[in-house]
C-alpha cells in the first residue's frame, strides 16, 4: 500500500450505526443535569441575586465554589469561570443550576431574579478602537522601507468581515465526575491538555488529581479548541461540590449565541503600484475580540502573519489589533485569523488587476514567491513552492483561458492564491507546546498510538494510524489509538494549526522508525519522541522577524457564479482547486478535507450572516443562519501536486485550515466579475449586492 | 398503565410520558437509543431522523400523540437490516463519513431515497437529502455513495 491510497476510515462504521457514543450519548449513574443562567445584559454591575429557597436536589454552583481561582486559564487569565460582580457580554454565565430533573431545572430558573446597575455596552469594533484601553493587544512588523518608496500610484481599499459560527453538528458539551478521589472531565473537545491546564488553575490541584478525556467529537473547527476550557471549570467545581456526575451539554440556541465563533474584521489595505507591480503594501486589521483575550492575539498574529500570501512584495507595513468590545467573546476557527486577512489580500489583488486591466492569475503570477525568498517576517522559504506549476493546474483542469474568454451574462470567475503555514507560529511547537509523542507495542504485537490529538471529524485516527503502519509494515488494523486521556496520553499538544498529520505524525514516524527495530522484544516496548525544532527556523518573539511557520501549503482556486438578475441570489456552480499539501497520507481524506473546507467556504463567502446587535447575536438558530445544504453545493474539482517536505511525515505538510481560507476572496470576485460591481465585505448577500449596484 | 401504545423497533411499547413528550427524547431518554442524535432541536438538520410508518421524521418535532398506534424505527434496528449494509459499505468506500453526527441522520434519508423509487442520479440525491445537513464533508462524498447504490439495486428495495 502506498501511503496517499485511501483506505476505509477507522471509526467509519460505529458512526454509520450510531454505535459510536458522543458526551450526550453517555450514560453516567446518578447524574445531575446542569443550566448555565446568563447575564441578560451586555454591561454592568450585579447589585443582587434572588435565588428562591432551594427545592430539594436543585444546586447553584458560582463564583464562591470555585476551590482555587474563578478564572479561566487560556493565555490570559482575564476570564472568569463565573461572573460575579460584573458581567462583560450578554449571555455571559453567572451560574450553574444543577438538578435531576431538566424541567425543575427550569422551573427553579425562571423565579431567580438578578438585579444589575446596567452600563452602556461597546458594542461597535471602530468605535471601541478609538479608545486606548480598548486596544486589548497591538502587534506591528515592517520590511523594507515603505515611506521611501518611488511608486506611481496607491490603491486603498477597506475590506469587512462579520462572525461566522463554526455550527459543528454536535453541540458543546462536558460531563464532570469524581472519580476515587480524581475530579474528571469528559468532553466533546479538541485539547484535552489546553483542559487540563484551566483546571489545574481553577480547582488548585494538579494532573494527579485532575483528569480530562476526550470523548468522540461530532466536528468542532475550532470551536471546541479553547472554550471547553470554560465549560470543563465549571463541571469540575459542581462534581467536586456535589460528588456527583454533573453533565452540561449547551442548548442549540445558547451554543450558537454565547459560544467563540470568527472575529468580526476591519481592514485597510495600501498597495503601491510601479510598473504594474506592487511594490509596497500597508496593512491594518482590527479583530473584535469580545469581552476577554481568549486566543484573539494569537489568531490576529496568523492574520498579519499570513500576509502577503503568495506574494513577494519588498516593502512592507503591518499592523493588528485585538479590541475588546461587550460583543460575545470571539475565538478560533478553521483558519484562525488567515480567512480575514486573505479574504482581504486576495479581492484587492483582483481589484488591482481589474485596475490595471490585467487577467487576475496573471497579475498575480508576477508576484509570485519561490524557494529562498523572503517572507514577509523576513524568514527565508525553505522549502520548494510551486505556485506557478499550481496554477496552470489550475488553468488547465478548468479550462480557465476559454471558460473566461466565453464568459455568458451574468455568470462570473474569480481566484485566489493562499498559503496556510501548519503548526504553530514562530517557534511556538518548540518553545510553548514541546509536543511528546508516545507509541506502544504491546506483548502480542499489537501497536498502540499515544498523542493528545483528537479525532473530530477530520480523519486524525485513521490518518496517524496509517502512517505508523506503513513505517512498521504492519496491517493498520493492528495499530490502535488510545483515546486522548490526561492519565493515559503524553502532551501532544492541542488538535489545531493544521499541525496533528504534519507535526505530531512525523514525531510517530520517528518513534515507528525506531520502535521497527525493536519489534521483535518479548513484552512491552515504548518509545518516546520529543518535538525538535528545524534548523531552518528562525523566529524571534519580540521583533516578529524570522519564519513564522514551518512549512506552507498552497491552494489555487477559481470560482465560477452565476448572479439572478431580478433577486441577485448567487448560485456557486463550480470551485477548482489545484493544491500543494506536500504529500497526502491518504487521497479521501485529503479529498473529505478540501470539499469541506470549499463548501464551509462559500458559506462564509455568501450565506453566512451573523450580525451581533446590542451585544446580542441575531442569528442563533440553524433557520435564521442558514448555512450550505446539498442544494447549495457547487460541482467541486480538486487536483494536486505531490511536493515531499523534508519534515513531514511521508513528506505531508498541513490540510485542514488551508481548504477554507481562499474561498471566499475567490467567489466574491467571480460574484463582482459577474454583475460588474465592486464589493468590500462578507457574506456577499444579495443586500450588499443590492447596496453595490447603487 | 397508559392506553396509548407504539411500536419501537419492532416491539410494543405503552406511552407512560405525556402525550407532548417529543418523541426524541422517548428513543434516548427513555428507551436509550442514542443513535438517533440531536443536532439543531429545530427539524432543520435532520440529525434526529426516524421513521414514522416508513417515512421519515425529524424526531424532535414529533409529539409522542402522533406516534400512537404506529411503527417508530430507528438506526438501531434499521443497521441490522440488508439495505442498511449496503448503504454502510457504500458510505465506507466513498469516504462519506467524518465527524458521524449527522451520519445515522443521513443513513435514514438514503434509506427513504431509495424506497421511493427515484432514480439515483445527482440531482434527486440532492433533493432527497436536502434536510440533512452536513458541516464537515461538503456533501459530495455522500453524493457519490449514494449514486454508487444505483449499481448495487439500490431501486428495487
Amino acid at each position: 500500500m502506498k501511503i496517499t491510497d485511501a483506505v476505509h476510515r477507522v471509526d467509519g462504521a460505529g458512526k454509520l450505526k450510531g454505535e459510536t457514543k458522543y458526551i450526550e450519548d453517555m450514560h453516567f449513574d446518578n447524574m445531575l443535569y446542569a443550566k448555565t443562567l446568563r447575564s441578560k445584559i451586555a454591561k454592568g454591575r450585579i447589585t443582587n441575586i434572588e435565588y428562591p429557597e432551594l427545592p430539594k436536589e436543585i444546586f447553584i454552583i458560582d463564583a464562591e465554589d470555585m476551590p482555587a481561582n474563578n478564572e479561566v486559564a487560556i493565555i490570559e487569565r482575564d476570564m472568569p469561570v463565573f461572573a460575579k460582580d460584573a458581567v462583560r457580554y450578554l449571555g455571559e454565565p453567572i451560574a450553574l443550576v444543577v438538578g435531576e430533573d431538566k424541567d425543575a431545572i427550569l422551573k427553579y430558573m425562571s423565579k431567580i431574579k438578578i438585579e444589575y446597575a446596567e452600563e452602556e455596552p461597546v458594542c461597535d469594533l471602530s468605535q471601541a478602537a478609538k479608545k486606548p484601553d480598548h486596544i486589548m493587544t497591538e502587534r506591528a512588523y515592517e520590511k523594507g522601507n515603505l515611506s521611501e518608496i518611488e511608486y506611481d500610484e496607491k490603491v486603498t481599499e477597506i475590506f469587512e468581515t462579520t462572525y461566522q459560527e463554526q455550527l459543528y453538528m454536535e453541540k458543546q458539551g462536558v460531563v464532570g465526575t469524581v472519580e476515587e478521589g480524581v475530579v474528571t472531565v469528559y468532553g466533546s473537545l479538541q485539547c484535552p491538555y489546553y483542559a487540563l491546564g484551566a483546571l489545574k488553575h481553577a480547582m488548585g490541584m494538579d494532573e494527579t488529581k485532575l483528569r480530562v478525556i476526550q470523548t468522540p467529537t461530532g466536528g468542532a473547527f475550532g470551536g471546541k479548541e479553547e472554550y471547553p476550557s470554560l465549560l470543563a471549570c465549571q463541571v469540575a467545581a459542581a462534581a467536586y461540590k456535589l460528588k456527583r456526575p454533573v453533565r452540561l451539554v449547551l442548548d442549540r440556541r445558547e451554543d450558537m449565541a454565547y459560544t467563540t465563533k470568527r472575529h468580526p474584521s476591519k481592514m485597510v489595505i495600501t498597495s503601491y503600484i510601479k510598473d504594474k507591480k506592487v511594490l509596497g503594501m500597508d496593512f491594518d486589521i482590527m479583530l473584535d475580540a469580545g469581552s476577554y483575550l481568549g486566543l484573539s492575539d494569537v489568531v490576529m498574529q496568523r492574520a498579519i502573519f499570513t500576509m502577503t500570501g503568495g506574494y513577494k512584495i519588498a516593502n512592507l507595513k503591518m499592523r493588528g489589533r485585538t479590541v475588546r468590545t461587550n460583543n460575545v467573546f470571539t475565538g478560533a476557527f478553521r483558519g484562525f485569523g488567515a480567512p480575514q486577512s486573505m479574504y482581504a489580500l486576495e479581492l484587492h489583488m483582483s481589484h488591482l488587476a481589474k485596475h490595471l486591466g490585467e487577467d487576475p492569475l496573471k497579475f498575480r503570477r508576477r508576484h509570485y514567491v519561490k524557494r529562498g525568498d523572503l517572507t514577509a517576517t523576513n524568514g527565508r522559504f525553505n522549502e520548494e513552492i510551486y505556485l506557478d506549476r499550481l496554477t496552470d493546474l489550475l488553468e488547465n483542469m478548468s479550462g480557465y483561458k476559454e471558460a473566461v474568454s466565453k464568459k455568458r451574462i451574468l455568470a462570473g470567475y474569480g481566484v485566489s492564491v493562499v498559503p496556510h503555514g501548519g503548526g504553530f507560529t514562530g517557534d511556538g511547537e518548540a518553545v510553548h507546546i514541546k509536543a511528546v509523542v508516545k507509541l506502544k507495542k504491546e506483548s502480542n504485537g499489537r501497536v498502540t498510538i499515544l498523542v493528545s490529538n483528537v479525532e473530530m471529524g477530520q480523519g486524525a485516527i485513521t490518518t496517524l494510524s496509517k502512517i505508523v503502519a506503513i513505517v512498521l509494515e504492519m496491517d493498520m488494523d493492528r495499530v490502535g489509538y488510545e483515546t486522548p486521556d490526561t492519565f493515559k496520553v503524553p502532551d501532544s499538544g492541542p488538535t489545531v494549526a493544521s499541525r496533528t498529520t504534519m507535526v505530531v505524525g512525523a514525531l510517530l514516524a520517528r518513534a515507528a522508525a525506531k520502535l521497527k527495530n525493536r519489534m521483535h522484544e518479548p513484552g512491552e516496548v515504548i518509545i518516546t519522541e520529543h518535538f525538535k525544532q528545524p534548523d531552518y527556523v528562525k523566529w524571534n518573539a519580540e521583533t516578529l522577524q524570522g519564519n513564522a511557520y514551518m512549512a506552507y501549503s498552497w491552494s489555487v482556486l477559481l470560482a465560477r457564479v452565476e448572479v439572478d438578475p431580478v433577486s441577485y441570489e448567487v448560485k456557486c456552480t463550480d470551485i477548482w482547486g489545484a493544491y500543494d499539501v506536500g504529500v497526502p497520507i491518504d487521497e479521501k481524506l485529503l479529498i473529505g478535507q478540501i470539499q469541506g473546507g470549499m463548501v464551509q467556504g462559500l458559506g462564509y463567502a455568501i450565506m453566512e450572516n451573523m450580525t451581533s446587535k446590542a451585544g446580542g447575536i441575531e442569528q442563533f438558530t440553524f433557520s435564521s443562519y442558514p448555512i450550505p445544504t446539498t442544494m447549495d453545493v457547487p460541482k467541486l474539482h480538486a487536483e494536486w501536486i505531490i511536493n515531499p517536505y523534508q519534515d513531514g511525515p511521508f513528506g505531508a505538510k498541513s490540510v485542514g485550515e488551508l481548504t477554507l481560507v481562499g474561498v471566499a476572496p475567490a467567489v466574491a470576485a467571480a460574484i463582482e466579475d459577474a454583475i460588474g460591481i465592486i464589493t468590500s465585505e462578507i457574506p456577499v448577500t444579495p443586500e450588499v449586492i443590492e447596496r453595490s449596484l447603487v | 398503565m397508559s392506553e396509548y401504545q407504539f411500536v419501537l423497533n419492532g416491539e410494543k411499547r405503552f406511552i407512560d410520558c405525556e402525550l407532548s413528550r417529543r418523541l426524541l427524547d422517548v428513543i434516548r431518554i427513555d428507551e436509550g437509543l442514542t443513535g438517533t442524535k440531536e443536532g439543531c432541536q429545530e427539524g432543520e438538520c435532520g440529525a434526529c431522523l426516524v421513521f414514522i410508518d416508513d417515512e421519515i421524521f425529524n424526531s424532535c418535532l414529533v409529539p409522542m400523540s402522533n406516534v400512537v398506534g404506529k411503527s417508530v424505527v430507528t438506526i438501531e434496528a434499521y443497521a441490522k437490516t440488508e439495505e442498511y449494509q449496503r448503504i454502510e459499505r457504500a458510505f465506507l468506500e466513498a469516504g462519506a463519513v467524518q465527524c458521524g453526527y449527522c451520519t445515522p441522520g443521513m443513513v435514514m434519508a438514503v434509506s427513504s431515497l431509495l424506497r421511493s423509487g427515484k432514480p439515483l442520479d445527482e440531482d434527486a440525491v440532492r433533493m432527497g437529502l436536502s434536510g440533512n445537513l452536513c458541516r464537515c464533508t461538503g456533501y459530495q462524498t455522500i453524493f457519490e455513495a449514494v449514486c454508487s447504490l444505483k449499481e448495487s439495486g439500490g431501486q428495487d428495495v
